[in-house]
């Protein structure tokens, strides 16, 4: 009796802190930028970060990547590698690190990091062209990134 | 899967690839009004020390439909402001009662080759002009009369006229002497990546220019074709406005037309198509 309910208890907690967000100044990049631990401790929904990836709103990746899997949104991008693969070269935790911020896999990359606050020259107040003040809310949610992470891993040769 | 799907399939796969290339800056020729060739593609000059092979038009860079509207003056939407400005050119203005007519007569002859060679430095003044600075010295100091508003109708208006009567003219901007410094701050500005999205004028224009984001085709970002009458809102823009919609686009606080920054990106960008036709005003997407 007393086991189970410490062992539920314990369980909880386990539960409870896996799904305390990480901030972005605490994600802990690994060897080659990866990022081992999910930002949210919640599963990615593929169904949502597929509309993360799409939507000039949110992600936009498509303005840079295109991906045969998206033939449902127009005008793919050329300035990123083409992703339609990408579920197969890469494991989560490279995925959810790039995403988080490119720039620690790949040096001086021109992909923007989507979960980071501060330390930008001119930061703006998204596109007004107006002065915003850091810390900015990143570009992505925790979660976002998570389903974007999710969506990318769906991305293999059918 | 049967035999029409794997064709279907090898025949999309087929055209992706050339579709991918088909990126990069076209092969066309620019001839306007059937007799004149100007120059969109040449060899870069040295002070940019390679970091470009070639200098290429934007005009390369944009659809058939919107390239031939160049192609005519009749076609070209922005050679009404040129109209507009011959008018401005004439009319006398503020306590001298002077226009610019009165000291520069026909501005075919008094203003060729003029836009080819600004931003510049003037000796007495002690500092780089854009041409819309030059102007505007000439409103305040010969003519009593007051400045126009940076890059907006007037100033455009006229700036395109003068691009008119330098058109097909290499561009020439001096980028020694008292100007250097100022093209150092605005070569620094060039690299400098900002905003949230940390870009730098360079990361779109000179690592991927041919290169589509999303459903823009990038150019090298060039000036030689300013000001630019765009489709897209129906006016004449001048350089200032169109750089300070680039930044913008990097969730960047921009600066404002007319401000030091700006000149000094202008006075830098503009060397950079040195050897380019002056093509304003030209037509844009
Ligand atoms: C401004 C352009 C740009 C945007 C926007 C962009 N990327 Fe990228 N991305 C790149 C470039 C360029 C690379 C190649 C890395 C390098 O060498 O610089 C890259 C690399 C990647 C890779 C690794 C590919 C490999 O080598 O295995 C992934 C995965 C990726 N991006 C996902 C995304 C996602 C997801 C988004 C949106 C949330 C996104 N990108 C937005 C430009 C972009
Ligand atoms: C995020 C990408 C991006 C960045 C960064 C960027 N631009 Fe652009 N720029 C564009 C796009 C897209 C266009 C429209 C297509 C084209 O002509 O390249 C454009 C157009 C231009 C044009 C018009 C060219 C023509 O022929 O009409 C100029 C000039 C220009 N940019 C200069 C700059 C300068 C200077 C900077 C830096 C202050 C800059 N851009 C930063 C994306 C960018």
């Amino acid at each position: 009796m007393r086991l189970t309910t410490l062992t539920t208890a314990l369980v909880l907690a386990a539960g409870m802190a896996a799904a305390e967000t990480v901030l972005p100044a605490d994600v802990a990049y690994g060897e080659e930028g990866v990022v081992e631990m999910s930002l949210t401790g919640k599963p990615g929904d593929a169904e949502n970060g597929r509309s993360v990836f799409g939507s000039k709103s949110k992600g936009n990746c498509v303005s840079c990547h295109a991906v045969e899997q998206l033939a449902d949104v127009p005008f793919h991008g050329e300035v990123g590698p083409d992703l339609s693969y990408t579920g197969e070269a890469r494991s989560e935790a490279e995925l959810r690190g790039i995403v988080a911020n490119a720039k620690m896999t790949f040096e001086g990359t021109v992909m923007p990091a989507f979960y980071k606050t501060k330390g930008y020259i001119r930061p703006g107040d998204a596109y007004t062209g107006k002065a915003g003040a850091e810390p900015l809310p990143p570009l992505l949610s925790a979660q976002d990134i998570e389903d974007v992470v999710a969506f990318l891993l769906t991305l293999k040769e059918s | 899967m049967n035999f029409k799907a794997l064709t279907a399939l090898a025949l999309v796969a087929g055209l992706s690839a050339p579709l991918a290339i088909a990126g990069g800056a076209d092969d066309d020729t620019m001839v306007i009004n059937g007799d004149t060739e100007l120059v969109t593609k040449t060899a870069a000059p040295a002070h940019l020390d390679g970091a470009l092979d070639e200098l290429i038009s934007g005009w390369h860079f944009r659809s058939d439909e919107t390239q031939s509207l160049q192609l005519d003056d009749f076609d070209n939407p922005g050679m009404i402001f040129v109209d507009q400005a011959m008018d401005q050119w004439n009319a006398a203005e503020g306590s001298e009662g002077k226009a610019c007519a009165d000291c520069h007569n026909d501005p075919a002859d008094s203003m060729a080759g003029v836009k080819a060679t600004y931003p510049k430095w003037n000796e007495e003044a002690g500092e780089v002009r854009t041409l819309q600075m030059q102007m505007n010295d000439c409103r305040v100091n010969q003519m009593g009369a007051e400045a126009w508003k940076y890059d907006a109708g007037a100033a455009v208006n006229m700036e395109a006229m003068l691009s008119f009567h330098s058109r097909g003219m290499p561009m020439n901007v001096a980028i020694d002497g008292p100007a250097a410094d100022m093209w150092a701050q605005g070569k620094e500005l060039y690299y400098t990546r900002t905003g949230q999205l940390e870009l730098s004028c360079a990361n779109c224009h000179e690592d991927n220019y041919g290169n589509y984001i999303r459903a823009d085709h990038l150019s090298q970002g060039q000036i030689n074709g300013f000001p630019a009458y765009r489709l897209k809102n129906a006016k004449l823009n001048g350089v200032h406005s169109r750089f300070k919609g680039c930044v913008r686009d990097t969730r960047a606080e921009t600066y404002s037309p007319g401000s030091a920054e700006f000149i000094a990106l202008e006075l830098y960008v503009s060397s950079r198509a040195n050897g380019l036709a002056v093509e304003g005003p030209s037509v844009r997407n």
